[in-house]
């Protein structure tokens, strides 16, 4: 404040309406959940800007509360986790209609995420290993959980449970997504900042709290220019240096087909990137990608020992699709 | 028939559903305690490289995601038929003791000491950690806040990330400390043991010097007459990373002591088509329903049943709170579901104790971090104490290393069956005929279930401190004749 101001009366706040905020999750973990509070001490100044009107895991707020509130009425809602069942799907469809701007927030729900390597799977087969066939499991009748069941004292429901894991957008239309598993708290932060200053966002549909640049921009190892190897490794075949490019070292790491928003994490902790962020803006599909990548990569010309080379890839599928199998071009396994 | 539905149960960890029936008189007929959620993990393990689950599972939960990192990482090594190296190990220990005391913490301050330091009938606006931080202090919110926040740095720096960790590889860690680490991790381990002894004194202070707090444990309806089930090392004393499982009856006998690898002659899992979450109980024993007594297969593994299950601790301080619980509630073992709050205080002195100790050890920033393997993968089973019970994974893989089969006995599940049990007894003891109850009640109805910090609870991340509670009554054509929330 400098000298010609100082005695001006400072003029009241204009009392501002907080943010109306939701947070829920589908098929989750409950990391995303953690992501938020991870803001630490900070929660208190979250909180002066926002008032969080549904947080299942923090408030009291039953479904019949949100289905009274007017259509539109929470500014921002951030969706975690997957669609894996019919409640998920039901409370989706009620946050869409009660909320301006929805978000899927994290891995799950942007792409389908872990649960969603389900898809390499179905319901029978799931249910058969779990309720028959886990090896602790003792279940002669071969008794599975029931939508519908009847006790002596009366009738008790359970969701059903989908053949398809699927992200939020495969249900409802997402505004904006938050990828990571979990989105960086900080990264939340910086979106937060920006609605609250009333900024510009981006155009609907957008990816949002991540960096321009890709994984491999962002990551500290040194890389040359052109990687050439001659065998993959599993990360225990091999010592790391903990200095060259993972790739170059021959331990596959997903990131050329990841976008940059994490730091590089994974890596800085001496372990690959698996692409959690997803893919970067002018990639369709993180699998074919990788595809690519690994294609220029071996140095042979050689049919017989590139067949070789490509066999040191273990899993291809479990992991160019770790975190996106419901929402690549591939989706799920022919059943 | 009437019946109370809570639905959903918010401020959980996961998702899930209470059904009270209530008899025509009003009285509690039963109770159902239901968890509509599956994701199927044991599936879709199989076919990933066996080495790349430690990560995979830590998405099991997020709230403690490094358990199952552990168990998972301890899979794998029996698999590949190794043992990390000492300095691997201890690293392990390490972030495991900061997990701990990330947890314990958040639970005391944010779950158990609202019904407490406030009171189980209070007015609920004020039941909950803000409640708790008007009556201690903003002082004591603040340390709350920082603490949680130093546990999860030391994870952050051990494990690549605060939540969803990735250090584990087979026969050791993916990276090592220096000696810069060591002394900030040094700091705030010694910071959080002043903190854990001062947890103690405010619960000696508030719970254990009013009587009518420490009449609720010892005679209100919260006790089960059960198996104790928890990890001990060679000496029985509790150990959270490795050890075996132990398990002693209603009177402290022991049932039986367990390798990992040998869970399945004493653990058997049943299914219920009324939840999608199957329910755990002792072999041996069978499954007799939901019921107590030693004639029932159901157990708990919780903070009480770990220090049931064991004699005592390894480290000087919480030995000696060991000690005082037990000599204060009668002796070992202990029944009263109350007493897993400090049961959970006594785990975070030691953890804390722990996490010092290691973070001195001369070992902890050895550059020996993975023991090479030389076996043909095949088989491994891990087992850890989570904070919410004891967690067991078992893979199979090809001579390759790839998965063929995956079993997860998850930490919550053991205490699915006692959990059911524990809130019958309580509604029954508490929902008098005739008179709806009201919220305080309720409350206490739930203290039942938040004592076993059920890992769908969150437990360790929820800023009130109470679950809610929307009870209605129904008629017998099911119309609501009186609906009560709070």
């Amino acid at each position: 404040m400098n000298d010609s101001t100082k005695n001006v009366a400072t003029p009241p706040p204009v009392p501002k309406k907080k943010l109306q905020m939701a947070v829920y999750w589908g098929a989750a973990c409950g990391g995303c959940c953690v992501s938020v509070l991870d803001v630490h001490e900070a929660l208190f100044l979250v909180l002066e800007h926002a008032d969080l009107v549904f947080w299942p895991i923090a408030l009291d707020t039953k479904y019949k509360d949100v289905e009274a509130m007017p259509d539109k009425s929470i500014d921002l809602t951030l969706f975690n986790g997957a669609i894996r069942n019919s409640e998920n799907e039901h409370i989706a469809k009620l946050l869409r209609q009660k909320s301006k701007v929805l978000v899927a927030y994290g891995s799950c729900a942007h792409m389908g995420g872990i649960p969603g390597l389900a898809n390499f799977s179905t319901k029978e087969k799931l249910f058969q290993r779990v309720y028959k066939d886990t090896e602790s499991t003792v279940n002669p009748d071969n008794i599975r959980p029931q939508t519908s069941y009847t006790v002596p004292e009366g009738e008790l429901t359970l969701p059903v449970f989908y053949n398809d894991v699927k992200p939020l957008d495969k249900v409802v239309d997402v505004d904006y997504y938050i990828p990571g598993c979990p989105p960086q708290t900080e990264r939340l932060v910086d979106v937060f900042k920006l609605i609250v200053t009333g900024a510009t966002l981006p155009p609907a549909g957008s990816v949002v709290g991540v960096f321009d640049k890709g994984q491999c921009d962002c990551c500290k190892r040194t890389k040359s220019d052109n990687k050439k190897i001659k065998k993959f490794y599993r990360p225990w075949q091999i010592q790391d240096d903990g200095e060259t490019c993972l790739l170059e070292q021959g331990i596959i790491c997903m990131g050329p087909a990841t976008r940059g928003g994490c730091g590089a994490r994974c890596i800085d902790a001496n372990m690959p990137c698996r692409g959690c962020y997803g893919p970067p803006p002018d990639v369709a599909d993180p699998g074919a990608k990788m595809m690519s990548a690994i294609g220029t990569m071996i140095d042979s010309d050689d049919p017989m020992e590139i067949q070789e080379i490509v066999k040191g890839v273990v899993d291809p599928g479990g992991t160019f699709y770790r975190f996106s199998l419901p929402s690549a071009l591939l989706r799920r396994t022919v059943q | 028939m009437k019946r109370i539905t809570i639905d959903p149960i918010t401020r959980l960890e996961g998702h899930g559903k209470i059904e009270i029936f209530l008899n025509d008189a009003g009285g509690v007929d039963n109770v159902y305690f239901q968890i509509p959620e599956l994701r199927g993990f044991e599936t879709f393990c199989e076919g990933r490289p066996v080495e790349e689950l430690p990560q995979i599972v830590t998405k099991i939960c997020g709230v403690c995601p490094g358990c199952h990192h552990m168990a998972s990482g301890k899979a794998v090594d029996a698999v590949f038929g190794v043992q990390p190296t000492p300095t691997a190990r201890k690293l392990r220990e390490l972030f495991y003791a900061a997990h701990y005391v990330h947890s314990h913490i958040a639970h005391f301050y944010a779950l158990a000491a609202p019904d407490f330091v406030v009171g189980p009938t209070a007015d609920p606006a004020k039941r909950n950690v803000i409640g708790v931080i008007e009556a201690v202090g903003a002082a004591v919110g603040t340390e709350v806040l920082k603490h949680r926040r130093y546990a999860q740095e030391i994870q952050k720096l051990l494990g690549g990330h605060q939540t969803h960790v990735v250090m584990n590889l087979p026969g050791g860690v993916s990276r090592g400390l220096n000696e810069e680490e060591r002394k900030g991790i040094e700091e705030k381990a010694k910071s959080c043991l002043e903190f854990a002894k001062f947890s103690i004194k405010i619960f000696n202070d508030v719970v254990l010097a009013n009587k009518t707090y420490v009449d609720i444990i010892l005679n209100g309806p919260y006790s089960l007459n059960l198996y104790s089930m928890g990890l001990v090392d060679e000496n029985n004393l509790v150990n959270f990373y490795d050890g075996k499982v132990r398990v002693v009856d209603q009177e402290g006998k022991e049932h039986c002591k367990y390798a990992p690898n040998e869970y399945r002659d004493w653990i058997e899992e049943r299914v219920e088509p009324w939840s999608y979450l199957k329910f755990p109980y002792l072999k041996q024993i069978g499954w007799k329903g939901f019921v107590e007594g030693p004639d029932s297969g159901v157990y708990q593994a919780t903070p009480l049943g770990r220090l049931n299950a064991s004699d005592g601790m390894a480290t000087p301080l919480a030995q000696e709170e060991y000690e005082r619980m037990y000599a204060t509630l009668g002796g070992s073992p202990v029944h009263a579901t109350l007493a897993m709050h400090w049961a959970r205080l006594v785990e975070l002195l030691y953890a804390a104790e722990h996490l010092l100790a290691l973070s001195q050890d001369e070992e902890i920033c050895g550059d020996d971090l993975r023991t090479p393997l030389t076996n043909t993968p095949r088989e491994g089973v891990g087992i850890v104490e989570a904070q919410r019970g004891t967690l067991t994974h078992h893979y199979w893989t090809d001579s390759n290393g790839i998965v063929e089969k995956a079993n997860i006995i998850v930490g919550t599940t053991n205490n699915h069956a006692a959990i059911c049990m524990s809130l019958k007894k309580a509604a029954q003891a508490l929902i008098k005929e005739g008179t709806p109850p009201d919220q305080g009640v309720l409350n206490m109805v739930e203290m039942a279930f938040r004592a076993y910090d059920p890992c769908f609870s969150c437990a360790t991340h929820s800023l009130p401190g109470h679950m809610p509670l929307e009870v209605n009554f129904h008629a017998p054509d099911g119309d609501i004749v009186r609906s009560v929330r709070r």
